[in-house]
């Protein structure tokens, strides 16, 4: 029942050894300041390869969801509660939410981040809602 | 396509093996035997081709597929990425090939064998950091959250899609119903004989919560399509051409394949508005769309597509469908196979292959005499004329 570890790449390294320590990170360009996610080794707006890793404040809201209930993998618990959420600083990351009942789960709902644990001591960035359920 | 290329090119061919849930056959024999298939459709050899294209998915390599078929001299080949939603992109890179010059008679394929070999539904987290076909990163960013399927990454957009427009599941359910409707009177179907009403639709059991039932999913299924591509002035010697009227691919940035997760509003599919602006640029107009063929690997891209496509506005296709425009008297008949919830799934190339079939008067669930057919594969498409 442990999530399997992220795959680490050149690209997307600064990302997962954030993650590992607690933080969820996006890439900076340091020449346009444009922030971005997924991470990829080229600014689409400047073509700088000049990056800065950005720490986020780790607040959010839900985008969209889909509640997973088939196929399942033994990895993971079920129902999983997929999700895309929009931080605040204006980059999407799909993640999972924790910590509420599937029928809870909401459009929009303010979410903060936490950090689960993976294979291979790494950890993934997952979402729980600000308040109590609606 | 550029208008210039615009009815320089015509299928001239069509072949398929039976579609199963068990080929007990390798890929390149099924692949060989549609081909072979499509080739005596066209009245033409082995011989005669010299060009071949597929999927970057498909299995079948090259290679192995000469050596099967004979076939003495290949000038050019290519493969399309993207999976499905390039399927119809083999169109533009065969008709691109003749009309430049690269090849005389280009064959485009795609064998699979999606429910006895490799399964598109099966929930394994990848140990790539790419995609198997085509280097794409998205999954990556899937995989350790349990997102590990083509349902599970298109329902997000998908509840996006309902929560903006106030959709719901008995609205997909009633495009299925109909898909299920096409494929009950096609023999060769997964679902032949076996339509449902829109209570068995809602009875079927979630796949991701609430955008996605069972009954919302195509088939995984194992077969082959092939499909023979020639210059348009060589088509009348063939028995029953089709005109390739427009081709055209549209990937925007930050598009992804199914895992498209990143585009500001995931409720438009907008590759497809990108899509419609190319096809419908060059003197053919959506009113002279007489059949479509819409890629629909689960409902709600079917519904999604309605709209970027131009045939209803945004919101409204879950009225267009209510309305019953999808079936043989309405505005847009659709999938008159059954689709590839109804028929099977190889990978929406028989989508193309049924267009095919409905200009030539040809189809199961035969239209009265339709001039102009589309199909969508989302971010590839292609519009196909009887020659006039």
């Amino acid at each position: 029942m442990t999530r399997p570890a992220p795959i680490v790449t050149d690209d997307n390294a600064s990302f997962w050894e954030a993650a590992r320590g607690g933080k969820l990170v996006a890439q900076g360009c340091r020449e346009c300041g444009r922030l971005r996610h997924p991470p990829r080794p080229m600014c689409p707006e400047c073509h700088s390869i000049q990056q800065e890793t950005v720490e986020l404040a780790g607040t959010g809201t839900v985008y969209s969801y889909a509640i997973l209930h088939h196929p399942r993998n033994p990895a993971f618990t079920y129902p999983v509660i997929a999700v895309l959420v929009d931080l605040d600083e204006g980059v999407r990351i799909v993640s999972n939410l924790v910590g509420v009942e599937p029928a809870d789960v909401r459009i929009g709902a303010p979410v903060h981040v936490t950090f689960e644990t993976t294979a291979d001591d790494m950890a993934v960035p997952v979402f729980e809602p600000d308040g109590p359920p609606a | 396509m550029s208008a210039s290329l615009g009815g320089s090119t015509a299928i001239v061919g069509i072949g398929q093996t039976e579609f199963s849930k068990a080929a007990g056959r390798s890929e390149t024999q099924l692949a060989s035997e549609a081909i072979v298939a499509a080739l005596a459709d066209a009245g033409l050899t082995t011989d005669d081709v010299d060009g071949f294209v597929s999927y970057t998915i498909d299995p079948v390599s090259e290679t192995e597929l000469v050596r099967a078929l004979g076939t003495p001299e290949v000038r050019w080949s290519s493969r399309v990425p993207y999976g499905g939603g390039g399927s119809q992109g083999v169109l533009l890179h065969a008709a691109a090939a003749v009309a430049g010059g690269a090849a005389r008679v280009v064959v485009a394929y795609r064998a699979i064998k999606a429910r006895s070999g490799a399964r598109f539904g099966r929930a394994q987290v990848s140990s790539r950091a790419t995609s198997s076909h085509e280097g794409s990163t998205a999954g990556q960013w899937c995989s350790p959250f349990g997102v590990l399927t083509p349902a599970s990454w298109m329902a997000l957009n998908a509840t996006r899609y309902m929560h903006t427009y106030g959709v719901t599941s008995a609205d997909f359910g009633r495009a299925v119903v109909q898909l299920r409707d096409y494929a009950s009177t096609n023999p060769n179907a997964h679902f032949y004989g076996s339509p449902i009403t829109l209570d068995d639709h809602q009875a079927s059991r979630w796949i991701a919560e609430p955008a996605i039932r069972l009954f919302d999913c195509c088939q995984e299924t194992d077969g082959a399509v092939a499909l023979v591509i020639t210059a348009a002035d060589r088509a009348p010697d063939t028995p029953t051409p089709v005109i390739i009227a427009a081709a055209a691919t549209a990937g925007l940035f930050e598009e992804e394949i199914a895992s498209n997760h990143y585009r500001p509003n995931l409720e438009v599919m907008d590759g497809s508005v990108a899509l419609a602006a190319q096809l419908f640029g060059a003197g053919i107009s959506r009113a002279d769309v007489d059949v479509a063929m819409i890629y629909d690997a689960f409902s709600p891209i079917l519904l999604m597509q309605l709209e970027a496509l131009g045939f209803c506005g945004f919101g409204e296709a879950k009225d267009f469908v209510a309305d019953g425009n999808l079936a043989p008297a309405g505005l847009l008949p659709c999938n008159t196979n059954g689709g590839l919830i109804g028929e099977g799934y190889i990978h929406g190339l028989n989508l193309t292959v049924e267009a095919v079939r409905q200009l030539r008067g040809t189809a199961v669930n035969q239209l009265d005499a339709p001039h102009t057919a589309l199909v969508s594969a989302s971010r590839t498409g292609v519009i196909l004329q009887r020659p006039s």
